[in-house]
């Protein structure tokens, strides 16, 4: 039998690699045989008429081509093209030659000439504009070969005098695509003709046809993409194109400009109409700047774009784009943002309530005033107010772009990033809140600003709340008033809105910490003591009143002097509050108070430190010890899971880190368990009871590896192949106990060679790794696999059993970070006890909102199940949109799950869950294998023997009661 | 070079009353039909009897064109076509056909009912008007007549605003109408194609006004009622029916969706209803957000925004109410005002200018004691507050139209001639570009440089341009042709085609031309040195050495002859014919110039 196996095996094996090689010689020999053509040839000798042939042709192109019957069939083509003489025939022709050199594997090499040839005698220009389109084809298939580069370059340079648009855009498109980049090659080419593309390009900046000039900036464009350093002499013609009456040359010329900027950022340009001179990145900065006021808006948003980018632009340049001067009959008026600054500099707080407050001062020298700004002026005050919120967000992106380079234009655009707070479109409000998340550690907020910032607080979109919330964790904010306001704020957004509580309390804990001082003479106000009096305790539930607990506790955190403060309810409040929220309730100093000073270790030190020693240390102490006796060890693997079980829960910062570890000791556990089993010395029929003991030990084994594997983020490849290995254990215990307790060989066959292979792909995946995996199960696995291919099941399991006995415990190497995918259903909150009534047969839609942390790619992995009472389960596949990124390894889903059922008589509770889905295929292993190696044989596998997919609960299940009724009749 | 004329009859350095007549190329336009709100008497319409002295005012005027329904725009237009007596077409977009006719029966109810005027148009009159007009799309290509086309752009201000282009051959004229180069929260900007008019007639209310970002205004108009609101108190606007009552309306309506917001909002009904029901159906006129997020919901269908009772003035707790008029002169925003002024909680915003003399304009200016009718003294705790929302383009704007349209002329109205003056001045200083700003009855000549289009056959276009190097898009081309001017339309034909069609036979002018040489040479020799000089020089043209002693070059003769008297003098005869005339010339006097001294 193992003979049979074996010798199976290896003609499966040897027989995959010899087909190939195969494949490789034979595919020459097919070249030439003309089947697809063939039949093609006479179908177009049939035609009768040009529609006719054109009709062949259009199904022709349906169907895929062989790589081996390419050329023959483009032979075919070739010959009907010269003896066509409608140009509607030849036009599908050359888009077909085009298509089908396009075919993987074929080298197009061989049909150039023939297709240089045909732009010879060909009179249309559609006809020739399309064969310029397949030669571009067939020069982009043959990267390396310069010499026919360089005669297709030629041969578009020869069509650009060509009088159809169409021909001259594809010439230059050809050129942009394969002109030479290097200047070398274009040296040593010289002697052909002289030509160098970027002026040949140039030249066409002043075509006469919109869509020829578009193509040459856009072929100039291309030269840039592929490496060729653009000439300075090209900013000029650029400039001019500027001006160009069409809204696609300008936004074309626009990005020209800009490329050229960053290409020669400090050289010098003279300025028109005056002897002054600039550096070439102001100057295109004020051009494109220019840009933000024209008339196009595609041109807008290009422009306001590209501004963003621009980080090189001197501070001077920069500052202007936020300048407007206003005026009022001719009189200098201030801005609104400059009245604001100076009541807040004056310390007077807004008044603002007469009639000409903003009376016009000073009178304007009229000379002076320059209505059209040449440059940058006003750029982004332009681009702020602009009609299509399309450049609105645009302008704010480049904003923020530039803000995080420039501290000083952060503080100045300040203002406007407040104003835009406003704005009608809830995309661009969001979007300049983000932003001014982005660039909050350039800035402070002055308190008129922050007034204006808070009004935001009651908008009744929870996105635009909460990007707020984020805001508010990571803004200066210069004076105790300003805190004072926030709070109150932030207590009023409470009242209003109480879902918004976790962000709330979070956003405060950022602020307390941040601002110790500020909060410290605000503390007897907000806890309302008093020198004298005794004043009420205040209710502990109170949302409101944990919000202000919060930030004073963690102003306290930086702040000794604190706590002296706080009353004796204010202390129990403390205990109480750190054991209960303690991720927003920082550990805390409190001299002369044995409760609190208990909690912790009086010799403070980073607390970090001790709790990540202890992990370390404790799993040092498993893996030093694996030469215990089997029961101390199994002791000490409970022991130290539990630890660890404990450290997550108490330090969220190393909980991924601990589960992680201790899932693993769990499989560990599992493992010894089943192997320490009586059953494997007695005959397999008499314990049948154990072996479900050892069989569900390896089922679950399975289930946590794949956990470990897709739950985590930051699992790196080192990990990954210990859970593999872990998996392999755990199939080779299944294989074991199935031999055990089936009778007859037959199934065993099936199994054996499945688990061959997989020994065999474990291989192949993780052959860098096997070094490292000295005495492990899989090494000595590996070291048998001769022996084991040659005999029968009966052996080999009993091979397995022995190796997996003997087989050392591998050491778990901890990444950097890890962190564990958690999930937080906030809605629905399973507490309502009236029932979701709807018709039964029709929907009923239930919102789900949820966060999820650390989540590799949401959109693809998380589902949302539905488990009836009647053990029906639905899977709910949410829509991509229906995940917001609020920061990085946060995710938010808030989406509408759809319920139906037919009628029951009483309400009854489902449960809502959220699963993450995994497939093994997508799995971290295989795609950090280089492509070059595996990608091909991948797809060669047996789906069976990768392809496992499968879903992991992790939220907790939210119950909902609902009641379908019975439809009215 | 051709020339047009434009006058105005009204709005010239000047605000009200716009009426602006346009002479282009032979058809007369009449731009915009207003009336004058500062005064009561004849001199509030246009001057009709300075178009023709005496004579129909149809047979005068090609087209009326009204650019919105503002009454300072189309306030006199009855008067004009049923009164005086116009039957041509009238165009005005949509919109303004259909909110035009409301405000004009408003306004002839105040002058008729209210004040008591008779000789003034009636209902039936403007009825009659609006049959007479001719709705236009945006961007829309209105033919009038065969050579006298229309288009509308797109020019915010208020619903239905537009800018139009009166377009006759080459020669157009864009006139704005009152314009915004700003989107607010209802209208979206005003836009213009690169159309390069010969005149840009811009109005030029703020002409010496650059103003600051709208959002802050509207920021803290928004956070003056929500604080007054949150207060307890009640917000009284007074606003005109249309217009920027629609503005703060949506501005209002977003922010209490935004802040969920209870409080109700009132607005004073009457002509609004209807007008509201217009701004509901002309969504396309809108701006981006309400154009986009209509099919979900329409922004003027108000969600929080009710209809008026006078009873609600005497509600408890927090309300924000819109009445009419704007001033505070009269009306239900006056009484509502009596009612509220009293208690410091409340709050009046008054969102545009106030005439002197109104109640308005006495609370703004500070005025805390205020007497009624009946001698009663109404003491003014409530806060007063002003807010500029005003929607023409400032000095800013009206320059950004300028870029954008490239005009090669610019005149100013509808502004003051102060104020005017500092933006001609910087127009011409900017863009190089001649500004006018003419007064009332002052005739403007402006001078165009027109282009004659001429037809050509494509026959003869190929085959110009073939001949010599690749043609230079941007450089103009020599052609050879006959131009042909028959029936009103001019056509280049090549010369064979031309002959055919006049039925003339052709006729062959030679040049012969005699050039005395010294040679004392033999006849033939001089014939190949001539030849041999020429080949040296003409290398691009074929030279040839006919067997009979003549040479040709191209088609020109060139034969020698010794001279009759003095045998050492030659004479040779050059001979071209009139299409070689350039060869020709060129031959003569490089053989004029003589040989070179021969080698030996």
């Amino acid at each position: 039998m193992a003979a049979h196996l074996k010798k199976r095996v290896y003609e499966e094996f040897t027989k995959v690699v010899q087909q190939q090689h195969e494949d490789l010689s034979t595919k020459k020999l097919r070249l030439t045989k003309p089947s697809k053509s063939a039949a093609l040839h006479v179908d177009l000798c049939k035609a009768t008429s040009p529609a006719d042939a054109l009709q062949y042709l259009l199904q022709f192109a349906r169907k895929p081509v062989e790589v081996e019957s390419v050329e023959g069939v483009v032979r075919i083509l070739l010959e009907h093209y010269y003896k066509e003489n409608d140009a509607s025939v030849r036009l599908k022709i050359a888009s077909l030659l085009g298509l089908l050199s396009k075919t993987a594997g074929f080298s197009p090499d061989c049909i150039m000439d023939d297709a240089i040839n045909t732009l010879q005698n060909e009179k249309s220009h559609q006809v020739l504009a399309q064969l310029l389109d397949t030669l571009l084809v067939i020069g982009t298939k043959l990267p390396e070969n310069p010499s026919v580069r360089m005669r297709l370059v030629e041969v578009a340079c020869k069509h650009l005098t060509d009088s159809s648009h169409g021909v001259r855009n594809k010439c230059l498109q050809l050129i942009g695509c394969l002109g030479p980049v290097e200047k070398g090659v274009a040296k040593e080419a010289e002697s052909q003709a002289a030509k160098d593309v970027q002026k040949i390009i140039g030249d066409h900046f002043n075509d006469q046809d919109p869509r020829v000039r578009t193509a040459a900036i856009k072929a100039m464009l291309q030269l840039h993409e592929r490496g060729l350093k653009l000439q300075q002499a090209i900013y000029s013609q650029a400039c001019k194109l500027l001006a160009d009456d069409y809204e696609q040359v300008r936004s074309a010329a626009v990005q020209l400009i800009w490329v050229l900027s960053q290409l020669y950022p400090e050289s010098i340009v003279p300025i028109p109409s005056s002897n002054e001179e600039i550096r070439l990145v102001d100057d295109a900065f004020g051009k494109i700047c220019h840009m933000v006021s024209d008339g196009s808006w595609v041109v807008r948003v290009q422009a306001a774009k590209l501004l963003g980018s621009m980080q090189q632009v001197s501070s001077h340049f920069l500052e202007q784009t936020l300048d407007k001067k206003l005026m009022s009959d001719l009189r200098r008026k201030r801005t609104a943002h400059e009245r604001a600054k100076e009541l807040y500099s004056s310390g007077e707080f807004s008044s603002g309530r007469k009639w000409g407050d903003d009376a016009p001062k000073e009178e304007i020298d009229t000379g002076a005033v320059n209505l059209i700004e040449s440059g940058a002026c006003g750029a982004f005050v332009h681009g702020l107010e602009d009609e299509m919120y399309e450049v609105r967000i645009a302008a704010v992106e480049a904003l923020c772009m530039l803000a995080q380079s420039s501290p000083s234009f952060a503080e100045k655009c300040l203002d406007f990033l407040v104003d835009m707070f406003n704005d009608e479109i809830e995309e661009v409000r969001l979007q300049s809140i983000h932003t001014m998340r982005k660039i909050s550690h350039n800035i402070t907020l002055r308190e008129d600003q922050l007034d204006t910032v808070l009004a935001v607080l009651e908008d009744s979109s929870r996105d635009i709340r909460e990007a707020l919330h984020e805001l508010l964790c990571c803004t200066n904010v210069s004076t105790k008033e300003g805190i004072h306001l926030a709070l109150v704020e932030l207590l009023k957004n409470l009242t209003k809105y109480p879902t918004d509580r976790e962000s709330i309390w979070k956003c405060l804990k950022f602020l307390g910490s941040r601002h110790p001082t500020l909060v410290l003479p605000l503390v007897p106000e907000l806890l309302s003591t008093h020198p004298f009096f005794d004043t009420p305790e205040p209710d502990m539930d109170d949302p409101a009143y944990i919000a202000v607990l919060v930030l004073i506790f963690n102003a306290a955190k930086s702040c000794p002097t604190m706590p002296a403060l706080f009353s004796d309810h204010t202390f129990r409040h403390y205990t109480y509050l750190r054991d209960s929220l303690s991720h927003l309730v920082p550990p805390l100093r409190l001299p002369g108070r044995k409760v609190v000073s208990s909690a912790v270790s009086p010799s403070i030190t980073p607390h970090e430190d001790p709790s990540e020693q202890f992990l370390h240390q404790s799993l040092e102490r498993v893996y030093n010890f694996q030469h215990l006796d089997p029961r101390g060890i199994q002791e000490l693997l409970e022991f130290t899971i539990r630890d660890l079980q404990r450290l997550g829960e108490l330090q969220s910062e190393l909980a991924g880190m601990a589960d992680f570890t201790a899932t693993y000791l769990q499989c560990q556990l599992l493992l010894i368990k089943a192997l320490q089993e009586k059953l494997w010395n007695v005959a397999a029929p008499l314990y049948l009871k154990q072996n479900a003991l050892a069989s569900a030990a390896a089922k679950q084994i399975l289930e946590e590896t794949y956990k470990m594997e897709f739950m985590y983020s930051g699992v790196e490849s080192r990990q990954v192949v210990i859970i593999h290995h872990m998996r392999l254990q755990a199939k080779a215990l299944q294989l074991i106990v199935t031999a055990r307790t089936t009778r007859g060989v037959e199934p065993l066959f099936g199994m054996c060679e499945k688990f061959l292979q997989e020994v065999d792909s474990f291989q192949r995946c993780f052959i860098s790794e096997l070094p490292h995996m000295q005495g492990s199960f899989v090494d000595k696995l590996l070291d048998l696999m001769p022996r084991l291919v040659t005999s029968k099941p009966s052996e080999v399991v009993k091979i397995l059993q022995t190796t997996l006995r003997q087989s050392t415990f591998l050491h778990l190497p901890l990444p950097e970070q890890l962190h564990r995918a958690t999930a937080n259903i906030i809605e629905p909150t399973g507490e309502s006890d009236n029932p979701l009534r709807f018709t039964s047969g029709l929907v009923v839609a239930l919102d789900v909102d949820a966060t999820l942390e650390h989540v590799q790619d949401p959109q693809g992995t998380v589902k949302v199940q539905v488990l009836y009472p009647d053990g029906q389960a639905q899977l709910i596949h949410p829509k991509p949109a229906d995940f917001r990124n609020p920061g990085p390894g946060r995710h938010r889903l808030i989406t509408q799950v759809y319920l139906s059922h037919t009628a029951w008589t009483e309400p009854c509770q489902i449960e809502v869950r959220l699963l993450l889905a995994y497939n093994s295929n997508r799995s971290k292993a295989s795609t950090r294998i280089p492509k070059s190696t595996w990608s091909e044989s991948l797809e060669a596998l047996p789906p069976s023997e990768n392809g496992i997919e499968g879903t992991i609960p992790f939220s907790k299940p939210v119950k909902v009661y609902i009641m379908p009724k019975p439809a009215r009749r | 070079l051709g020339f047009f004329a434009v006058v105005c009859a009204g709005a010239g350095q000047d605000v009200g009353r716009s009426c602006i007549l346009v002479s282009i190329a032979g058809k007369n336009v009449m731009l915009d039909c207003g009336m004058h709100m500062g005064y009561n008497d004849d001199r509030r319409f246009p001057d009709f009897s300075y178009i023709t002295q005496n004579g129909r005012l149809t047979d005068f005027l090609d087209c009326v064109i009204i650019s919105h329904f503002h009454l300072d725009h189309c306030g006199a237009l009855p008067y004009f076509s049923e009164m005086v007596g116009y039957d041509g077409p009238i165009y005005m977009t949509h919109p303004t056909k259909a909110i035009c006719p409301i405000l004009l029966e408003d306004y002839r109810k105040i002058t008729v009912d209210k004040k008591g005027e008779t000789n003034f148009f009636t209902s039936q009159m403007i009825k009659d008007c609006m049959k007479k007009v001719v709705a236009v799309h945006l961007h829309q290509t209105v033919q009038v007549d065969e050579e006298l086309e229309i288009k509308a752009y797109y020019a915010g201000h208020v619903l239905g605003a537009a800018m139009f282009q009166i377009k006759v051959g080459c020669e157009s004229v864009v006139y704005t109408g009152d314009y915004n180069m700003t989107p607010d929260r209802h209208l979206g900007a005003a836009w213009i194609d690169k159309c390069r008019p010969d005149l840009l007639i811009t109005e030029s209310t703020y002409a010496t006004t650059i103003r600051d970002s709208k959002r802050c205004r509207e920021r803290d108009f928004l956070k003056k009622v929500h604080e007054t609101v949150e207060r307890g108190g009640k917000v009284l606007i007074p606003v005109f029916a249309l217009g920027r009552a629609q503005e703060l309306c949506i501005l209002l309506e977003t922010f209490w969706e935004r802040m969920n917001l209870k409080a109700p909002i009132y607005f004073s009904t009457g002509l609004t209803e209807k007008a509201n029901h217009y701004y509901k159906l002309f969504i396309t006129w809108t701006n981006q957000k309400i154009r986009k997020t209509f099919v979900q919901r329409n922004m003027f269908e108000f969600k929080h925004i009710k209809a008026f009772d006078r009873a609600f003035a005497d509600n408890p707790g927090p309300m924000v109410v819109f009445a009419t008029p704007g001033m505070l002169h009269a009306g239900q925003s006056l009484q509502i005002f009596r009612k509220w002024a009293g208690n410091e909680k409340n709050m009046v915003i008054m969102p545009g200018y106030c005439v002197q003399g109104t109640v308005g304009h006495k609370i703004l200016s500070g005025q805390r004691k205020l007497e009624m009718e009946g001698r009663q003294i109404l003491e003014v705790k409530m806060q007063v507050e002003y807010m500029s929302f005003s929607a023409h383009a400032d000095a800013k704007g009206i320059m950004q139209l300028i870029r954008q349209a490239e005009p090669r002329n610019v005149l100013l109205v509808h502004g003051e001639a102060k104020k005017m003056e500092f933006l001609k001045q910087k127009i011409e200083q900017e863009f190089h570009v001649s500004c006018f700003m003419p007064a009332n009855g002052e005739t403007t000549t402006i001078v165009t440089n027109p282009c004659i289009p001429v037809d050509i056959s494509l026959g003869l276009l190929k085959r110009e341009t073939a001949i010599g190097p690749v043609p230079d898009a941007k450089k103009p081309k020599l052609m050879h042709g006959t131009l042909l001017m028959k029936d009103n339309s001019f056509r280049l034909v090549s010369s064979e085609q031309a002959l055919k069609e006049l039925g003339l036979a052709e006729h062959q002018l030679r040049f012969t031309c005699r050039v005395h040489i010294q040679d004392p040479r033999k006849e033939h020799e001089t014939v190949l040195r001539v030849y041999n000089h020429l080949k040296g020089i003409l290398k691009d043209y074929s030279v040839q050495h006919l067997p009979d002693g003549s040479i040709t070059v191209e088609s020109i003769l060139i034969q020698a002859t010794a001279h009759s008297e003095d045998q050492g003098t030659k004479v040779l005869l050059v001979s071209w014919t009139y299409q070689d005339e350039e060869l020709g010339s060129y031959l003569t006097s490089l053989l004029k110039k003589g040989l070179p001294q021969s080698t030996p």
